[in-house]
């Protein structure tokens, strides 16, 4: 890809704090990343993580309170989503950026057909009506590999399966050619024989259409199947971030590392035990001035208690918020 | 698993078995139909081992391991635990067998009352099915702690101050109170986190070993289910399709259904994503209410031929230990 294209979509410092009885969880701490157009960019993380926070405080989804946008910038064709008004990102919403999400049964509404709940953005977004709408809606159905869409244009969302509805929301989130879609999680409900067939289509529509893509999963081998590039969430933090077949050659830091040796293969070798990380994922309740993963990670030595890692470049492309692999001889504390 | 020896004797032989739930409707709630949840599945699970069971949503395979606990009503069929049938036996008399079969359920959140402590939680069925004192039952519920791995200090903190991982190592110390010697294992890590999973079934391969437990392992994770399992069977549409040890079956699954379902799990890892061809099944599974003639999998089977819309395949064995439902081998 030239260098010169600027990036689709730039997020810079982005904090998300929720208020709670406990007091403010910083769950989005700090997260910087671009995303190209025509790139795939898988975020992957536990739950907690703070993958689908970041994803909901682009479009302005956050119910507010208790989240809290606590600075930062997400630049988008030269708008900045966090400050513009609640009219514009509605049309940008479902228009120039879709998305799809984890459960299809909660996500479409169940009083009204598909057809008609796939017109909806044609309508309010792209000014088309009547016959045009339709046109382009049983279109969107066949492009999604719905069997027979004149038939099923006035069947309403009950009457699909659980992968076919999940078809319908991604017709629906690519209605207006949207140059960014994010999925959070989009095969997460489904049976692997159909997230096989979910993930072809996906793979098939961006050749296709050439969007721009974030996805959203903490399935690993998802995500080696379909990304481009890997962006590996911890505690509302980025800890390393990589092309997809660099992350998975050479992941850097101990969480990636740890992670991918935590899953059990369906081919090859067979592990006599697997490895497990120890303890569990922390609530982020104060900024962290450490790094979140020390009480967890086996190499964790004093810096690591006292201040909190930066994303630095390692390799070309290849960043990673460790101390280990900064240089040891300026350790402070 | 491989290094832990089972014996050769079944602990539970399951008979054809049925679990047909009535569809009702109408006014008069006539029975209009049936869903055939599950439909003649037989199996042995012996002494020691682990049973993987695998499947899809819907496919029965929780259904089959209610039924084997008799927490299922049995349409027909037989189930035989330690020698014992157990299909037609009273509720009286299934409660004084449940000591020695004991189910660890999906979801620790839902499965654990809110409103008891920990210990009050482990020490339930000792109260339920044993006689001891004050002093004894404490001492048992710290030793179970112990051995799953719970902070004896948390003896007296309730559920909601647990994570998920901790939660289900409380749902196991529950399942070990009474000495079980069969548990079934209903998709114990499917609510965890992955860096989570890993922990729990450590532990539960680590307590196999100590206390020489049967497990029938259930779950949707294949990946899982290859690691822990001794045999594996996979079910599709109430029925078992394929039954072999873990490693022949994953390495060379024989019924186009197997097959199917294991090229289609992603592996994390980009090399061999790159090269994997995934046999996309066409359509989706068909309901148990209405399941097609002949084979079950005939109308999305990529090899199906014309006897399989018309004749049902039985389970046969092929090689030793190795049993397909299908026409293709039949032959």
């Amino acid at each position: 890809m030239a260098e010169d294209i600027s990036p689709v979509l730039s997020v810079k410092d982005l904090k998300v704090v929720f208020s709670t009885r406990k007091g403010e969880v910083h769950a989005v701490n700090t997260i910087n990343f671009d995303l190209n157009s025509g790139e795939l960019l898988g975020v992957v993380g536990e739950s907690g993580s703070g993958k689908s926070v970041t994803m909901m405080s682009l479009l302005g989804l956050l119910p507010s309170p208790p989240a809290r946008i606590n600075g930062g910038t997400v630049s988008f064709e030269g708008k900045d989503l966090l400050h513009v008004n609640p009219n514009e990102i509605r049309k940008i919403r479902g228009g120039k950026i879709g998305f799809i999400f984890q459960d299809p049964m909660t996500s479409l509404n169940p009083v009204f057909s598909v057809g008609f709940q796939i017109m909806e953005p044609l309508k309010k977004h792209m000014g088309l009506t009547g016959r045009k709408a339709q046109d382009r809606a049983l279109e969107l159905l066949e492009l999604v590999g719905i069997p027979d869409p004149k038939k099923r244009f006035k069947d309403y969302p009950h009457q699909f399966s659980g992968g076919m509805r999940q078809r319908v929301m991604i017709a629906i989130a690519l209605a207006c050619d949207p140059k960014l879609l994010i999925a959070d999680e989009p095969t997460t409900a489904l049976d692997v024989t159909i997230q096989a067939q979910i993930l072809e289509l996906v793979r098939d529509l961006r050749k296709k259409l050439g969007m721009a893509i974030i996805w959203i999963t903490h399935d690993l081998g998802v995500i080696a199947g379909i990304a481009t590039r890997v962006i590996v969430m911890y505690a509302g933090q980025i800890v390393e971030q990589a092309n997809v077949e660099e992350l998975f050659a050479n992941p850097q830091h101990p969480y990636t590392k740890a992670l991918i040796g935590t899953i059990p293969a369906v081919r090859g070798e067979r592990a006599k035990r697997l490895n497990s990380i120890r303890g569990q994922a922390p609530t982020t309740l104060k900024e962290p001035h450490f790094c979140s993963f020390h009480p967890r990670c086996d190499f964790a030595f004093d810096k690591c208690t006292s201040i909190n890692p930066q994303l630095i470049e390692q390799r070309k492309n290849h960043l990673v918020a460790c101390h280990l692999f900064e240089d040891k001889g300026v350790a402070v504390g | 698993m491989a290094d832990h020896q089972p014996e050769n004797e079944p602990l539970v032989e399951v008979r054809d078995l049925k679990v047909y739930f009535p569809v009702l409707a109408g006014v008069l709630r006539r029975k209009v139909g049936e869903v055939k949840a599950v439909d003649k599945v037989s199996l042995d699970i012996m002494k020691g081992e682990t049973l993987g069971l695998v499947g899809e949503s819907g496919c029965g395979k929780t259904t089959t391991g209610r039924a084997i606990l008799r927490l299922n009503d049995i349409t027909d069929g037989t189930v035989r635990i330690k020698g014992k049938y157990i299909h037609k036996s009273s509720l009286k008399e299934i409660r004084k067998i449940r000591p020695t079969m004991q189910m660890i359920f999906q979801d620790p959140q839902e499965s654990l009352n809110p409103r008891m402590t920990v210990s009050a939680i482990i020490s339930e069925p000792l109260t339920e099915h044993q006689d001891l004192s004050k002093k004894e039952r404490e001492e048992r519920v710290f030793d179970l702690m112990d051995s799953v791995g719970l902070n004896r200090d948390f003896a007296t903190r309730y559920p909601h101050e647990f994570s998920g991982g901790q939660r289900q190592r409380i749902g196991i110390a529950r399942a070990l109170a009474l000495n079980p010697e069969l548990i079934v294992c209903d998709e114990p890590i499917a609510a965890l986190d992955v860096s989570i999973q890993a922990q729990v079934v450590n532990l539960l391969e680590d307590l196999q070993e100590e206390r020489n437990l049967t497990y029938l392992f259930i779950s949707h994770d294949l990946g899982m289910v290859r690691h822990i399992a001794t045999r594996v069977a996979v079910m599709y549409l109430g029925q078992i399709v394929e039954i072999g040890k873990s490693e022949s079956l994953y390495s060379s699954p024989l019924h186009p259904y197997t097959e199917a379902l294991l090229s289609a799990v992603p592996e994390a890892d980009p090399e061999i994503e790159r090269t994997r061809k995934a046999i996309v099944l066409s359509g989706d599974v068909p309901s148990p209410a209405n399941p097609p003639e002949g084979c079950n999998f005939c109308n999305r089977c990529p090899k199906a031929f014309d006897i399989c819309h018309k004749v049902e395949p039985t389970l046969t064995e092929i090689e030793p230990g190795r049993f397909v439902s299908c026409h293709l081998y039949n032959g």
